[in-house]
């Protein structure tokens, strides 16, 4: 099935497809992204030109091609699902030998003037070619075990090969946000289930082999997680972050300090705090109010895309919107969860707010895909 | 397209329900998330509240104590000594200028370290910053006791290099100094305690080359600081791990009778324990003192430093290659006679020169040594004997004994920039140059002219190696925190025991025999006989027309245009222990310049301490004894046995 099999009685051209736009949820990620210009503002004492100035660059380089992606036909998007895993696959396979190293990991690879992160374009190149599979393969096929282990592969190749760089954040969010895509086509429960209890025994075997010489992860993985149980026990190494985290979070209170009066931002107590743990200082200088309407804005723009995908009637299309929210989800899931001691320190941004240029064009991009099912969709 | 239609809707109802539970776990997640941060902003505001605005808890780095170098008696060469200063952290001073203006009526504070605090204070301003240190307990105490009107100073007793010893270890020690941006960026992934401003790492020799053993690991403390910045009480505190104790072979009291021996000379002098491979003395002159540069060198006296052409920073013992002059001639000896060229016993006759095509090789005794041996070939220092002998073995067979016996070979020591020195062959040639290796070649490489290049460390191998027979390599590491490094058993060399015996009786005669170039320089304590062999090396081409002058003498020539003079010994003869290698650059001959020197030291590490004069040659004791009293050397120790010491 194909989405010329559609019954298409129009599809906007030219400049009608201005007017086909999901325009609420444009001006959702923009007003997301000013957050995010002015938390980068203020973590750097005011001065726009250190985060700031370069994140609005990026953002309106994302915005158009945002738009460059929302006009191309979604068939396009489709038939290119598969050279583009490969060519991430590529990239993958290139950091690991060329790539330059940041924070520990190996995840940078320079291509002429840009500096890109290949793992960061998987995630939505995955979505991509799970939501083409899906669409290709027959729906009666989807539960059987050889039809499940295809994509599986899919998504664990991948894997393995961030989990090398190594960098377990992304690596999480890959086996998420593919396995969503997976959920959503409909795969059987049962095997979602039972790979559920294999990775509650993983991680029994993970915990249990600590200290023996068969150790399943690093020493610093494994100070994470004593860390994410209780961040007390080693408030001066692992576990500051997040108990600074957690003192600038709670005291803000109901509805904040104020814009650019946080202490505990100011006082350099976070490493990241123009990253990972910009959530932070939100939290702190806009309090309760501020986090919940940050937080709403993220849950409004689930909403449109929910709207959108069961809009239409190509299976490809409404895949990918879910698996692309999906993947958007688990970000600001992930990262707000990670800073407010739900979850242990993985590492991810938190979506188009931290500063991170690959990560800000990328999600645009995603939204290109979005945009692009949205305007073409068959009626 | 009825199928499609079928699918279609079929599709579009199993992903409605999916994601109708897929939101509904979303939504569940979310309704986690959003109770949390009720819980966390609303539940618990005040108490959190508390934390970050009354009191602030910060964390403080504590530099760990950086570890000892001692010398093999256990004698402390690299310590530290306690240092008092004063810090400020420029986010707690408010005001920083004033503040430096009132830290200024107490103590003395010059412009340019004002000046260099408040460049580094606004760089860094959440972390001290050292704005005076070695003051005096005086001026230390009228910090600490104006305190409380001077807000972001602190006031802190902190430990600083120092080199008790000086000059004697400033080559093979190296120093310590302030981290640079250099450094950091050389570094992969720097400890955090690199960023603390004025942090000290070792810059060069030991101290650098071993400088993650010798750091530590930092320790922390968790304070909770008033608004002002000030420390109101120690939460919690965390040691660190001071750095390990290196434990060297070196002793320093032969080292600083070394370092005094070689006096204002532009000399280099290894001695290594035969036995253990051990160096026991390693030095270089001139030197410098290292503890200027911990405290920061003046740049007088930098100046002074680098424009002397002694070249005083140079360690000369490892980074200096020379071509060996005549103390190469064991190698060639030993490869012709291994190769079965020559024996022992078969002489060659000299007539002052050998003609190569139209070329002539000069001996450097003009009337030649007509017929000469093996043994003679060494006592006399003898060039066409090895002009001949090395025509017939062939420029790979010399070069494979020279590599065998250590020379071009980087040893695995702790030290700065070590020379590999140069074996050179046919290929070496052919890749350097792109030209042939030639006849001439050979002869020059036969008497260590030419080409070939040796370390006074590997010519001090090179004499271990062939007093023994054994592959010893140098060590320099005795323990490292107590726990002793193993000595390598050294592998045979290879060299059969009648080759050996050949050269080291040449070796023999050449200070014991009357005829022997360093004759003037033997040992007559029967138990400590010793072997060497003089080595003169010229830096510059004789012409023809100046040997039909006469050759000038050294003493007539510009100082840097005067022959390199060596000498390379062992001893006891019968028993051997030690071997010493001696350059003096530009010092004139070998067995004038070098070989008083070498013996001075032999004799010197044999006895372990000064040597009675009876070990001398009658006739030099006056002399000797003058010597000594001009020498400055460290206090005579007062031994527990008197005896040797055999540390």
């Amino acid at each position: 099935m194909t989405y010329l099999e559609n019954r298409i009685r129009h599809v906007p051209t030219g400049f009608r497809k201005v007017l086909h736009l999901n325009w609420p949820l444009i001006l959702l990620l923009a007003a997301i992204s000013c957050v995010g210009f002015l938390m980068l503002c203020s973590v750097a004492g005011g001065r726009i030109e250190t985060w700031a100035e370069p994140q609005m660059k990026r953002f309106v380089v994302g915005m158009i091609g945002m738009f460059v992606v929302a006009f191309t036909p979604i068939w396009v998007w489709r038939s290119l699902s598969v050279p583009a895993y490969l060519a991430c696959l590529l990239l993958l396979i290139a950091v690991e030998f060329f790539g330059s190293i940041g924070m520990g990991a190996q995840r940078w690879i320079e291509l002429g003037p840009v500096r890109i992160q290949p793992s960061e374009l998987m995630k939505i190149a995955l979505v991509m070619l799970l939501a083409a599979y899906y669409d290709w393969l027959d729906i009666d096929k989807v539960s059987r075990p050889l039809w499940v282990a295809i994509p599986a592969a899919l998504i664990l190749l991948p894997t393995f090969l961030v989990l090398k760089q190594p960098d377990l954040g992304t690596a999480i969010l890959l086996v998420a946000g593919g396995g969503l895509v997976m959920f959503l086509a409909g795969v059987s429960l049962w095997y979602f289930g039972t790979v559920l209890a294999l990775v509650v025994a993983l991680v029994f075997a993970v915990m249990e082999s600590r200290g023996t010489e068969w150790q399943l992860l690093k020493d610093y993985q494994y100070k994470r997680i004593d860390t994410f149980l209780d961040p007390g026990s080693d408030p001066l190494g692992a576990g500051y972050n997040i108990t600074q985290a957690q003192i600038a979070l709670g005291s803000g209170g109901w509805a904040g300090k104020g814009y650019m009066q946080g202490t505990q931002s100011r006082l350099n107590f976070l490493p990241e705090k123009h990253t990972d743990f910009i959530f932070t200082t939100l939290a702190e200088e806009f309090g309760f109010v501020g986090a919940i309407s940050l937080l709403s804005l993220y849950v409004l723009v689930l909403i449109f895309c929910y709207q959108s995908a069961l809009a239409t009637k190509d299976r490809f299309s409404s895949l990918l919107i879910l698996g692309v929210g999906g993947t958007f989800f688990l970000f600001f899931m992930v990262n707000m969860g990670m800073v407010t001691g739900l979850m242990p320190v993985v590492g991810v941004p938190l979506p188009l707010v931290s500063y991170g240029g690959t990560a800000m064009i990328i999600l645009l991009g995603a939204f290109g895909l979005v945009q692009s099912a949205h305007i073409h969709r068959p009626r | 397209m009825k199928r499609a239609e079928r699918q279609i809707l079929e599709s579009h109802r199993r992903i409605g329900r999916r994601a109708m539970m897929l939101g509904g776990i979303q939504a569940a997640l979310i309704g986690t998330l959003a109770l949390r941060l009720q819980h966390l902003q609303l539940d618990q505001a005040d108490q959190f509240r508390l934390l970050a605005e009354e009191n602030a808890i910060k964390v403080r780095l504590i530099p760990p104590v950086r570890g000892l170098i001692l010398d093999r008696r256990g004698t402390i060469v690299a310590g530290n000594e306690q240092n008092y200063r004063v810090t400020v952290i420029a986010d707690d001073a408010g005001d920083l200028e004033a503040v430096l203006d009132r830290l200024a009526r107490l103590i003395p504070l010059d412009p340019e370290d004002r000046a260099r605090t408040i460049k580094e204070a606004r760089r860094t301003p959440t972390l001290p910053v050292t704005v005076a240190d070695r003051l005096t307990w005086e001026e230390f105490s009228r910090v600490a006791v104006n305190s409380p009107a001077l807000p972001g100073i602190t006031t802190e007793v902190g430990l600083s290099r120092n080199y008790p010893f000086g000059p004697d270890f400033a080559h093979v020690l190296g120093y310590v100094g302030p981290v640079s941006d250099y450094d950091l960026s050389r570094i992969e992934d720097p400890d955090p305690l690199l960023r603390i401003p004025r942090f000290q790492i070792g810059k060069l020799g030991v101290e650098a080359k071993l400088e993650t053993l010798l750091r530590g690991k930092a320790g922390s403390r968790r304070v909770e600081v008033n608004a002002a910045g000030r420390v109101m009480r120690e939460l919690g505190r965390k040691e660190g791990d001071p750095g390990a104790n290196v434990q060297l072979t070196i002793d320093h009291r032969l080292q600083n009778f070394v370092q005094a021996r070689l006096g204002d000379e532009s000399a280099a002098a290894v001695v290594i324990d035969i036995q253990t491979g051990d160096i026991v003395a390693i030095n270089s002159s001139p030197s410098f003192d290292p503890n200027l540069f911990v405290r920061g060198i003046s740049s007088a006296d930098y100046r002074a430093l680098m424009e002397n052409d002694h070249r005083p920073l140079a360690d000369k013992t490892v980074q200096g290659a020379y071509p060996p002059g005549s103390t190469f001639k064991m190698i060639t000896a030993m490869a012709a006679l291994e190769a079965g060229v020559i024996s022992p016993g078969e002489t060659v006759y000299c007539p002052g020169y050998t003609t190569l095509g139209n070329r002539r090789f000069h001996c450097w005794r003009r009337g030649g040594h007509g017929e000469v041996s093996l043994t003679k070939s060494l006592e006399q220092s003898c060039d066409v004997y090895y002009y001949e002998i090395a025509q017939r073995v062939g420029i790979e067979r010399i070069a494979e004994m020279a590599r065998r016996m250590g020379i071009g070979t980087r040893f695995d020591l702790p030290m700065s920039a070590i020379s590999e020195g140069l074996a050179p062959d046919r290929e070496w040639k052919r890749a350097k140059y792109g030209t042939d290796w030639l006849i001439g070649d050979t002869l020059n490489t036969a008497i260590g002219q030419g080409f070939v290049l040796a370390s006074p460390l590997q010519l001090a191998v090179m004499t271990a190696r062939l007093a023994s027979g054994k592959a010893i390599t140098p060590r320099l590491v005795r323990a490292i925190d107590g726990v002793e490094q193993p000595v390598m058993q050294p592998g045979d060399l290879g060299v059969s025991d009648a080759v050996l015996r050949g050269v080291r009786k040449g070796m023999f005669e050449v200070s014991n025999s009357r005829r022997g170039t360093a004759y003037a320089s033997r040992i007559v304590d029967d138990q400590m006989r010793m072997a060497g062999k003089t080595g003169t090396s010229q830096v510059r081409n004789i012409t023809a027309a100046e040997r039909a002058r006469g050759v000038t003498s050294n003493k007539d020539l510009p100082w840097h245009r005067r022959d390199h003079a060596l000498f390379v010994c062992f001893a006891p003869f019968d028993a051997p222990r030690y071997a010493v290698s001696v350059v003096v650059e530009h010092g004139g001959s070998g067995s004038a310049a070098a070989a008083p020197i070498a013996r001075d030291i032999l004799l010197q590490a044999l006895y372990g301490g000064l040597p009675p004069l009876e070990a001398y040659p009658e006739n030099q004791r006056a002399q000797i004894e003058e010597m000594r009293a001009r020498l400055r050397l460290l206090p005579e120790e007062p031994a527990p046995s008197g005896g040797r010491s055999r540390a």
